[in-house]
Order: C-alpha cells, then sequence, then structure tokens
C-alpha cells in the first residue's frame, strides 16, 4: 500500500508528527469527518456507505441460501470479500485480489466473526440442508488511507440495516438480521514512538506499521492484526488497546447504536 | 471432528495433553535437512511438522521485482494438503497468503536485505502435518533456516501464541484448545521482545491480553534456547580439513563435552568417550583418509602433512627463545619459498599465540588435539549426543560420576589444560587475524619482497578457515 510519496512531504509530515502535531490539524486520538449511510442501494440486503475524508467504502450485503458447513451444521456462513477497485486509487489494478487486499477482508470477516456480531443460529433454515450465508462485499470507491477501519464501520453498519428475505424463499415474514454484537475497528499508525488514529493516506505513506484493534461493546478486544515491518513493543501494543477501545466506543455510540433503534 | 471434550483443563489444572497453562508443546529443530536449499530446517513442534527451505540472497525474478536499494523477502507459506483432517485444496488460500504476508513482514525487521540490493531471499514454508500454531512454529523454523544460510540478521525470531481455554490464560495452543477455545493470540518478537507479528482473534479482556503477553514472553525465551542450542550444535562444530581446524575441533568438542556434562548429561560422557577411542583408532588412518576423502583437494593435503611435521619440530623444541628465532629464520626462509607459504603462516600463528601463552606444552595438546581426529568424530558425534541426550537423561548420579571420570583420564591432557586451551583458542583466533597485520608489519620492517609472499601467504590457508562455504561442511551434519 506504499504510496510514491516526495521525500520532502514525507519528512514534512515526519516532524509535524514528532511535534504532535498532524497535516490535517487533527490531533492523535481523532478520526476525520465521518459520514455514514445506510440503505443506499435498494437491491441488496443490506447496505452502507462510509465516507470516512476522502476514503469511501460502500458495502453491500446480500444473503443466499445454501448447504451449512459440516462441523457447525445449524448455523449461518459469513463470507467476506474486500475489493480494492481500480476506480480507488491509481495504484489498484485489475485482477486477483492482491495480499493486501485479502488480509483487510480477513480482518473485518474475523471482527465480525469472533465477536458473534451475527447470531448465525438464527439463520438456519434446516438443520444440515440449508441456511443464509451471509455475502458480504466491501467495494473501496476511493482510497484516502484507513481503509480497514472505514471498511469495518461500513460492514456492520450495513449488517445492522441488513432484511432477511424470508419471503423470497418461502419460509415466513421478512426479518431484520438478528445482531448480537456490535464490532468497532479502529486502527493506530505508529510513527517514531508515537501512536495515532486513523491515519490518512500521506501519513501511511510514512509510518511503517499499523495494528488494528476491533473490539466489542464490553471493552473486550474481538480480533488485532499488526501491519507492516516495524515492530512494535509491548507497551505500545497495550497502549493501542487502550486508545482503540476508547475511540471505538465512541464510534459505536456516535454512528452505530442509533441504527439499532430505527429498527 | 471430534465433539468438544467437556473440560479443556482438568480440576489440577492440567490440559488435556498433560501440560500447565505456561508450558509450550516439546520442540524438535533440525538444521540442514535439504541439500539443494541455502538454508534448512525441519521442525517438530508437537504434532506440527513443518519444513523450510531458504533460497538467495538470488538474483529476484521477474525483473520487476527488484529493487534497488535492498533485497526483497518473499516468505510463502504453504499447507500440503494433507496435512489436515479434511485434504485441503492445493495452491495458496486467502488464509496462506495472508499468513506469509504477516509472517514476511515479521522477518522484516531484522533481516538485513539493504546489503543484498536487487536480490531476493526466499523463505520457502511447507506445512507438512498440522496440529495449531503452524505460522508461530513455520517462523520458528524460519528464523533457524535463515542463520543457517548465513543470511545476516540482527537478531532471531521467535514466535509463540496465547489463547483462552475454559477462561483461562493458556500458552501454545493446541488443536482442541484451537478449535473450542475462546481466544488465539499468535505473537512473534525479536530477541529484545519486540513484536513483530501480532494477531489475534476472540475475546479477551485488556487484563488478560497483558497477562498472555507475559506467558507469551517466557514461551518465547525458551524456544530461542531451543533455536541457539540447535544452531550452536550446526555451527560450532568446525570444518575439518586443515590440521589448525582439526585442532579446533577437538577444542570445541571438549567445550561441548564439558558444558554437556556439567549440565549433568552423564550419558554423553561415555559417548564422548567411545567417539574419542574411535576417533583415536581412526587417528592412525587419518592420513589414508584425508588422502582418499575427496572433499580434501589436493592443495589441503600436503597442507596438513606439513603442518604436522612442523608440529613435530616445534614440540622438540622446548626452549621458548630458540623457538622464535627458528620461527622467525624459517618465515624468511619460506618466505623465499613460495611453496611454504603456509607452513609460515602456521608458525607464525603459534608464535603469536606461544608468545602470549608463553607454554610449551601447548604443542603437546595441540598435537593430542589433532590426532583425535576431527573428522570421524564430527561425523559419529553429534548424531549420538542428540539421540543420546533424550534417552539416557534419567541415567543415574554414580554413573555419571564415573563415566565423568573415566572420560576426564582419557583426555588428560586436554582437560587439564582446557582453561589453557580456550586461551589459546581464542589467542590463536585472534592471532589468525592478527597473523596478516604482524606478519605485514615484520615483513614490511625485513623486505619488500616479502610483501607479495605474505599477500599469498593471506590468500593461502585462510580462505578456507575464514568461508566455511568453501569447506564443503554445509549439511554435513544432516541428522
Amino acid at each position: 500500500m506504499s504510496e510514491v510519496i516526495a521525500t520532502l512531504k514525507k519528512d514534512y509530515i515526519y516532524n509535524l508528527m514528532i511535534k504532535g502535531k498532524r497535516q490535517d490539524g487533527r490531533g492523535f486520538k481523532d478520526f476525520r469527518d465521518i459520514k455514514l449511510e445506510t440503505n443506499v442501494i435498494s437491491k441488496a440486503e443490506g447496505s452502507a456507505k462510509m465516507t470516512l475524508g476522502n476514503t469511501q467504502v460502500l458495502v453491500g450485503v446480500k444473503l443466499q441460501t445454501g448447504t451449512p458447513f459440516p462441523d457447525s451444521e445449524d448455523e449461518g456462513v459469513i463470507i467476506t470479500n474486500l475489493e480494492l477497485n481500480p476506480i480507488a486509487s491509481p495504484e489498484f489494478e485489475p485482477g486477483p485480489p492482491r495480499e493486501d487486499a485479502i488480509e483487510m477482508a480477513r480482518v473485518v470477516d474475523r471482527g465480525i466473526r469472533e465477536s458473534g456480531a451475527i447470531d448465525l443460529k438464527k439463520l438456519c433454515i434446516t438443520v444440515g440442508e440449508s441456511v443464509w450465508i451471509v455475502f458480504i462485499d466491501v467495494h473501496i470507491l476511493n482510497d484516502d488511507g484507513n481503509l480497514i477501519d472505514a471498511s469495518c464501520l461500513a460492514a456492520i453498519a450495513a449488517l445492522m440495516t441488513t432484511i432477511v428475505p424470508n419471503e423470497q424463499q418461502g419460509i415466513g415474514k421478512n426479518v431484520p438480521l438478528s445482531m448480537k454484537e456490535i464490532p468497532v475497528g479502529v486502527t493506530l499508525a505508529k510513527i517514531g514512538s508515537k501512536l495515532m488514529i486513523d491515519p490518512s493516506l500521506d501519513e501511511e505513506a510514512v509510518c511503517d506499521t499499523k495494528l488494528t484493534v476491533v473490539s466489542s461493546s464490553d471493552g473486550s478486544v474481538a480480533g488485532m492484526q499488526k501491519m507492516g515491518s516495524v515492530p512494535f513493543t509491548e507497551a505500545e501494543v497495550l497502549e493501542a488497546i487502550d486508545m482503540a477501545r476508547e475511540k471505538a466506543a465512541e464510534l459505536r455510540e456516535l454512528y452505530l447504536e442509533g441504527l439499532v433503534k430505527q429498527e | 471432528m471430534s465433539d468438544k471434550p467437556e473440560k479443556l483443563i482438568t480440576d489440577n489444572g492440567l490440559r488435556l495433553d498433560g501440560r500447565r497453562a505456561d508450558e509450550i508443546r516439546p520442540m524438535k529443530i533440525e538444521i540442514g535437512v535439504l541439500s539443494r536449499a541455502d538454508g534448512s530446517c525441519y521442525l517438530e513442534w508437537g504434532r506440527n511438522k513443518i519444513l523450510v527451505g531458504v533460497f538467495g540472497p538470488r538474483e529476484a525474478h521477474p525483473r520487476r521485482t527488484q529493487r534497488a536499494d535492498t533485497a526483497v523477502i518473499r516468505y510463502r507459506y504453504n499447507m500440503a494438503s494433507f496435512s489436515v483432517e479434511d485434504r485441503a485444496r492445493p495452491g495458496p488460500s486467502r488464509r496462506s497468503i495472508e499468513i506469509s504476508k504477516v509472517s514476511r513482514e515479521a522477518f522484516e525487521p531484522v533481516i538485513m536485505a539493504e546489503l543484498f540490493p536487487k536480490t531476493a531471499i526466499d523463505i520457502f514454508v511447507e506445512v507438512l502435518q498440522a496440529d495449531a500454531g503452524t505460522r508461530t512454529a513455520a517462523i520458528n523454523a524460519s528464523s533457524v533456516a535463515l542463520a543457517d544460510a548465513g543470511i545476516p540478521m540482527k537478531g532471531l525470531i521467535t514466535s509463540c501464541a496465547f489463547g483462552k481455554v475454559d477462561g483461562q490464560i493458556v500458552l501454545d495452543l493446541n488443536k482442541e484448545e484451537d478449535n473450542y477455545g475462546e481466544a488465539d493470540f499468535p505473537v512473534a518478537m525479536t530477541q529484545d521482545g519486540e513484536i513483530t507479528l501480532l494477531q489475534m482473534d476472540g475475546h479477551l479482556t485488556p487484563d488478560e491480553i497483558k497477562k498472555g503477553l507475559e506467558l507469551v514472553k517466557k514461551g518465547c525465551k525458551e524456544i530461542l534456547e531451543i533455536q541457539q542450542t540447535v544452531l550452536r550444535k550446526k555451527f560450532e562444530t568446525p570444518v575439518d580439513e586443515t590440521a589448525e581446524e582439526a585442532a579446533d575441533t577437538a577444542e570445541t568438542e571438549n567445550k561441548v563435552v564439558e558444558e554437556e556434562a556439567s549440565l549433568e548429561y552423564a550419558s554423553e560422557a561415555a559417548v564422548v568417550e567411545e567417539a574419542i577411542e574411535e576417533a583415536e583408532e581412526l587417528k592412525k588412518e587419518i592420513s589414508e583418509e584425508t588422502a582418499a576423502a575427496e572433499v580434501c583437494s589436493a592443495e589441503e593435503i600436503p597442507e596438513f602433512e606439513e603442518l604436522e611435521e612442523i608440529i613435530e619440530e616445534a614440540e622438540t623444541r622446548v626452549d621458548e627463545e630458540a623457538l622464535e628465532e627458528v620461527v622467525e629464520a624459517e618465515i624468511e626462509e619460506e618466505a623465499e619459498e613460495e611453496a611454504f607459504e603456509e607452513e609460515a603462516e602456521f608458525e607464525a600463528s603459534f608464535e603469536a599465540s606461544f608468545e602470549e601463552v608463553s607454554e610449551p606444552e601447548k604443542f603437546e595438546e595441540l598435537e593430542a588435539e589433532e590426532t583425535v581426529s576431527g573428522e570421524e568424530k564430527m561425523k559419529c558425534e553429534p548424531e549420538e549426543f542428540i539421540e543420546e541426550e533424550t534417552q539416557l537423561e534419567e541415567e543415574s548420579g554414580i554413573e555419571e560420576i564415573a563415566s565423568e571420570e573415566v572420560f576426564e583420564s582419557e583426555l588428560e591432557i586436554e582437560s587439564e589444560a582446557e582453561s589453557e586451551k580456550e586461551l589459546s583458542a581464542e589467542e590463536e583466533v585472534e592471532a589468525e587475524e592478527e597473523v596478516e597485520a604482524e606478519e605485514e608489519e615484520e615483513v614490511e620492517a625485513e623486505a619488500e619482497e616479502e610483501v607479495e609472499a605474505e599477500e599469498k601467504k593471506s590468500e593461502g590457508p585462510w580462505k578456507v578457515v575464514k568461508d566455511p562455504s568453501e569447506s564443503g561442511s554445509r549439511g554435513e551434519n544432516n541428522e
């Protein structure tokens, strides 16, 4: 994901950070402006468009029936896909997903899966034969940094507004997708020895390592992933976890909990 | 797949496989198992079986992947289709691509890639049998394989996971614990404890994470020791095509023996004893052996013989000063005769170490060491060590003492002079390094003509000593 960036700009950002400032005037714990719209695609069972600064992500959720996995015959299936659409950046090319796209998709997937966000038992139609498969497709429309957090937020928002199309299968009324948890991913970039939340594209180019922490509403951590080649110290990891949990709680309250009440 | 066991941790605090919460599964590492790879490692960790081959630095293909300022590191984690219960589809899966990426990033901070611009360093991991924790096992194996390949690194990487099982934080999950546990948290760290890989899924509170990280640090420390022991075992057993190296061999082997005996590995002493007896028998054949051995180049054989002669000569001259004079005289003579270059160098190194130790006995020791044919010992010993280590650990203390005594008497000369030897070993090494400089000084003072000879000399045997890759010993100790 390392875009080409002028050395001058790099130095400038780096030096700003050492002074405790950021290029766009934010504090180290601030997100860029967030705009979250749901139900933007009527053909999808659930959808959300997320704008994070200039980063734009669209998530569509489709449900299809299929056979369950043999080791969990009474549970629905989650399949997460993330596409780095070439429309989003000159760096992206058409073709099979790159390793960073796969990694991001899996981090988003793990956050949703491991936190138990979706009540998979309620997606079972006939045990061992037929269950709902939830396809979460993340489309990156414009890459201006921190795609993971945008994808996480958009995905969970889309899921929270998803309707299970039971009528289409003739198995009762359409019902909202049953959700048990609201996981929120927060990514921190490490520059020097400083940690900053929600790195922009330029900041991602300057920093060498990011840590994504997905946390649940009880403050526990549901998933983590370190990305990049510079190591973290243990103290930094613990600090990052605390910062991420705090921020996640804030985002959850501001943008996501309202979605439930609309139902 | 079996059903979830009722309890993953029994009432007495033991896990299903009998481990305590802070114990790792038994780990076994072998180095240099692949002859075509530049470095390789086979690792068994519990029921995990991992094979790693390292290639490079070599030219990066396709060329557009080359980087002008640094080597590219490529890490390929691959699962054999038969490694898991349900056949895995061959080829890269999304999971293996992700693991490859994070594992590569775990190594990037320690590999000194900037030394090899435009090249690629390939790390190929084959998971032959999987039983939870394959990515951490693969990283541990890769770390050793990289060291085996001689790739410059700032330190080893060790990796270990912790997780939560039955609400309890435990180290190094096995398959059941991974399947039915509540969290999995793989970590890789440098020797300084800096975290280079961090992933996590499941459900953990910050306090649990803190506790887990402490456990992981402990686990990584244990693994690091295993890695280091294996690497030492390989690289302490030196190359043996020259007389000098034969001397070194005897020394290092003695050290190994000493260390291990002191670690109460009683049986080793006995093994060593046997090995030495064997070796002494073989010693008689040594000249034939060296001649016969194809690894020895034509240059090196006369060298060996010459060196022996010199040692014999030296032995007869106990008087230090006289020796010095002779040696100096010899150096001058030899400088004129190119055929005796190596001799001069050897003598010079002797001289240097001699001056510092100022004990003529040393020659005897050296000879004794030499005659214990390093080559044969090396071939038979390390293997036996490993087997015996595990098998005979429980042997009684009496036997231990007895065998130690026997062993000591056998090796009387060496063991008496051990401290000196270590000294002289160090000094020899130093001397070797210094010889070039020292000799240059001397020679400059003496005559300019000799400088040429000097340069040629420093080219002579040192190549063999300094560059193990030319000695043909790589992979010799395959077990």
